[in-house]
C-alpha cells in the first residue's frame, strides 16, 4: 500500500453533532479509493470519528488534521476548550464528563480514548486546563491487513 | 441470515437500500449508545437501535455495518434516510421493541456480535 500524499484540516464546531464525522467519512472514502486494507481504513475512520466527537462534545471548536504519506496516516485533533484536569482518569474505561445532551445523542460512554488507543499504532494526548487538548495518532498497516479490501464508498 | 428474511421476521418496512436486501449478515447487536457501537461494532453486522438521528447512519457506515433496524416503530429523519440511500445501506423499521426484535433473530440462529465483555474489559484495564 502506497498512499498518495494528502494533507487537510477539517474544522469541528463544539455542539454541532450533525456536522461531526466529516473528517472520518472523508478519510475512509480516500483510503477506500486507494484500495487500502478494509480493516486499516476502518481503524483510521473509527479513531478519527472518536476524536471529532470529543471536540464536538467537550470543546468550543477545533480541527482535525489528516496527513497521508506512503503507508502511514497521521491524525491530529486539536481543540480550544476546557482541557482535561486528570488525564489518568479520562483514560479510564467508562469515565466520562459528557453533558446530558451528548448522552441523549448516544455519546459519552467513556470509551473514546480506549477506542482510539486500540485503533491507533501510536497515540498521544496532551492537554492544558482552560486552553485545550491535542490528540495525536499514527496508523500503520498491521500484519493480516490485506490491501485491496476496502470498498470505495461515498 | 439474509436481510430480506430479517424484514419478514421483524415485520419491518424498508426505508432505504432496497438493493442490499439479499446481503447476508453474520451477527447482530442491539444498542442505543453510539460510543458502545464504536467500541463493540463489527464489520458486516446488523444494528438494532432506537436512536434515529443521522449520526447513527454515519457511524454505521464508518463501522462497515450492513444494515440498521429502527425498533418500536421509530422512523429516522429524512436526512438519515437520504444518507443511507446514498450509501446503499438498508434501513428497516420494525413495530416491535428492541428486546423482541433481538429475541426473534436470536432464536432463529443469528448470534450476537460480542460475547462476554469480560475479556475486553481485562484488555483495556
Amino acid at each position: 500500500m502506497t498512499l498518495r500524499s494528502f494533507s487537510h484540516s477539517y474544522p469541528v464546531l463544539g455542539g454541532a453533532y450533525y456536522l461531526a464525522g466529516r473528517a472520518a467519512s472523508d478519510v475512509k472514502r480516500r483510503l477506500g479509493e486507494q484500495k487500502a486494507p478494509a480493516e486499516f481504513a476502518r481503524r483510521v475512520a473509527i479513531a478519527t470519528y472518536e476524536a471529532e466527537m470529543n471536540i464536538c462534545i467537550h470543546a468550543i471548536s477545533g480541527e482535525v488534521v489528516i496527513v497521508m504519506e506512503g503507508e502511514r496516516v497521521d491524525v491530529v485533533a486539536n481543540d480550544r476548550g476546557p482541557g482535561i484536569a486528570d488525564i489518568g482518569l479520562a483514560l479510564t474505561l467508562g469515565y466520562s464528563t459528557a453533558s446530558e445532551k451528548a448522552r441523549t445523542m448516544g455519546f459519552g460512554a467513556g470509551l473514546g480514548f480506549a477506542n482510539m488507543q486500540r485503533c491507533a499504532d501510536r497515540f498521544q494526548v496532551s492537554t492544558q486546563v482552560g486552553i485545550g487538548t491535542r490528540v495525536e495518532m499514527t496508523f500503520l498497516p498491521r500484519p493480516g491487513e490485506i490491501p485491496g479490501g476496502a470498498e470505495p464508498c461515498s | 441470515m439474509k436481510i430480506s428474511d430479517i424484514v419478514a421476521l421483524l415485520e419491518a418496512d424498508v426505508l432505504a437500500g432496497r438493493d442490499g436486501l439479499e446481503r447476508e449478515v453474520p451477527s447482530a447487536g442491539g444498542c442505543d449508545i453510539i460510543s458502545d457501537l464504536l467500541f463493540f461494532g463489527k464489520p458486516g453486522m446488523l444494528l438494532l437501535t432506537g436512536l434515529t438521528q443521522p449520526s447513527v447512519v454515519r457511524t454505521a457506515h464508518l463501522m462497515d455495518i450492513a444494515a440498521i433496524v429502527f425498533v418500536r416503530g421509530k422512523s429516522p429523519d429524512e436526512r438519515a434516510i437520504e444518507l443511507a440511500e446514498s450509501l446503499g445501506m438498508p434501513l428497516l423499521v420494525s413495530p416491535h421493541s428492541l428486546y423482541d426484535c433481538c429475541g426473534r433473530l436470536y432464536v432463529l440462529g443469528l448470534p450476537g456480535v460480542i460475547g462476554s465483555t469480560r475479556r475486553l474489559q481485562a484488555e483495556c484495564a
